[in-house]
């Protein structure tokens, strides 16, 4: 019988709900067939904790007396630029955001030690932050320079918000040239030195979801150690892709808009990450909590590594080049073959703390602390028409 | 036989001075440097892999020690900082040695000091500076 996920709410609340990880189902459903286990079981928790480049947080640090007005000048956080272009006070922080004076990729391959995603976790760990502004002023914002320690307890709003976060599988990349190369995948050794992946896999939310049948607008989630929502869907997002024959994308797909308050967010699961010769990133940790409402929600949580496929891609060329697929549990063995050469991998979303945020979420939901919400608009699924385009380039004459 | 892995600071005065080939001549000793760095008028560190039997060893290091050369252990200059790694795993294929060792069914790290040699390789792939080699 079908349930609602006001039922699931009302088991929560009495105590009587049962959570499990989309790791445990796997198991579970096998011993006890879909139909009873649907019965059984309530909520089936996902994670992921990985880098996600298109991440950021807004603040608003309060009015300054006198009033300055950052909008159109230019504000800096420990040395990192924030976008200003708001109303006086309100400021964002790109994860990828550097310092001016970092050197970059002037000597390859780059360190890149410190930005927007550092300075969030430094942030959210509650550490003083120098703010730094130049304004123009006017006669109602007539301070034109602010120097001054910023704390998140003070301010009036810290909230993290990331355009696209928890890729829907993505490619496992590898390098067919003879140099090594330093790529947002990790560094790649030449000639098939290594292949590196990112995915939580059997444990990745919209994989378990793979048409998004539960998942969307309001969906709230484990965001960064605190409670988030989805808002939208995640830039980028391209569900008309290959798939298998349950439904999970062969190619990177679906993806997630969320945001959250970042003052109830942890330095555990927001940390700040040095990609070499690339730049700097936010490492994400992501749980979300997938309502068993029917047989078919249960079936799809019940994938596991064998039935995930993803695409070797040589990152030496820069249009993408699919060389074949490979799945997760040969990928998690530590090493494939490709072109009759053994290859070790190595993932850079981290497994072992995707299972973490899979057990908290499920201990959240289990003591009541969490209730499950009712998505307000489902992601565009398989059909919708959204697509993946590049830039159509016009040249200015 | 017996295999240690040592790190050697000198001063300069020593620099000049053939210690290694001391080493190997007058206590059968076989050395694999694996990494040098050695400035002229700076402090030398050699990074050495020392094999041969325990009395000469001993009697080796001693020696070094006479010199007023200091010698410690390789895994004193080595930190994985358990609490800054994500347990990712993007380290592991790049150490050649095994000392970064993946459980399979945990997906997690394990740091063993006594394979490291300190080439330094990991240490560019670890986004979350959990890794730290002390010279």
């Amino acid at each position: 019988m079908a349930k609602t996920i006001a039922e699931i709410n009302e088991k929560i609340k009495k105590g009587e709900v049962v959570v499990i990880t989309a790791e445990e189902v796997i198991d579970i459903a096998k011993e006890k067939g879909i139909k009873k286990a649907s019965q059984e079981i309530d909520v089936v928790t996902t994670a992921t904790f990985g880098p996600m480049c298109s991440s950021g947080a807004y603040l608003n640090i309060g009015h300054s007396k006198p009033k300055i007005k950052l909008g159109g000048g230019r504000t800096y956080l420990n040395d990192v630029p924030a976008y200003g272009g708001f109303a006086a006070v309100d400021i964002f922080i790109g994860a990828t955001a550097l310092p001016g004076d970092d050197p970059r990729n002037k000597i390859h391959p780059g360190e890149f030690k410190y930005g927007g995603g550092h300075l969030i976790e430094d942030l959210v760990a509650g550490k003083d932050i120098k703010l730094v502004a130049n304004a123009y002023g006017t006669d109602c914002y007539p301070r034109k320079k602010l120097e001054t320690w910023i704390n998140i307890k003070d301010i009036n709003e810290a909230v993290l918000f990331n355009p696209r976060n928890a890729y829907q599988n993505y490619n496992v990349a590898v390098n067919l040239s003879d140099k090594i190369i330093y790529t947002y995948m990790g560094i790649l050794k030449p000639s098939l030195g290594n292949a590196n992946y990112c995915s939580a896999s059997q444990l990745s939310p919209l994989i378990n979801d793979p048409y998004y049948k539960t998942i969307g607008v309001g969906t709230r989630i484990f965001l960064g150690g605190g409670e988030g929502y989805i808002v939208w869907n995640g830039t980028q997002h391209n569900p008309d892709v290959p798939r298998t024959e349950g439904g999970v994308p062969k190619t990177p797909a679906g993806t997630i808009a969320v945001m959250g308050d970042l003052k109830k967010m942890s330095p555990q699961w927001l940390r700040g990450t040095s990609i070499t010769g690339y730049g700097v990133n936010l490492t994400v940790g992501i749980g979300i909590p997938i309502p068993i409402l029917n047989g078919e929600i249960l079936q799809y949580t019940t994938v596991k590594d064998e039935d995930i496929y993803a695409p070797i891609v040589d990152y030496s060329k820069n249009e993408s080049n699919i060389l074949t697929e490979v799945n997760y549990a040969q990928l998690k063995s530590g090493k494939i073959e490709i072109k009759g050469k053994e290859v070790p991998t190595a993932s850079l979303s981290s497994y072992a703390k995707a299972k973490e945020i899979a057990e908290i979420l499920k201990e959240w939901i289990n003591s009541g602390d969490f209730l499950l919400s009712e998505p307000v608009q489902l992601l565009p699924s398989v059909g919708s028409k959204i697509g993946f385009k590049p830039l159509k380039e016009r040249p200015i004459e | 036989m017996q295999k240690r892995r040592v790190v050697l600071t000198y001063p300069y005065k020593f620099i000049d001075q053939p210690i290694i080939s001391y080493l190997v001549k007058k206590y059968d000793i076989v050395v694999n440097i694996l990494r040098a760095k050695i400035n002229p008028k700076e402090e030398g560190r050699l990074v050495l892999e020392v094999s041969g039997k325990e009395e000469n060893l001993d009697r080796g290091i001693d020696y070094l020690k006479e010199l007023g050369l200091k010698i410690q252990s390789l895994a004193q200059d080595i930190r994985w900082l358990e609490d800054r790694c994500i347990q990712c795993t993007a380290c592991s294929p790049l150490c050649p040695t095994g000392a970064i060792e993946v459980d399979r069914k945990k997906m997690t790290i394990t740091f063993n000091k006594e394979r490291c040699i300190a080439c330094g390789l990991c240490i560019p792939a670890c986004s979350y500076k959990a890794i730290e080699i002390l010279f």
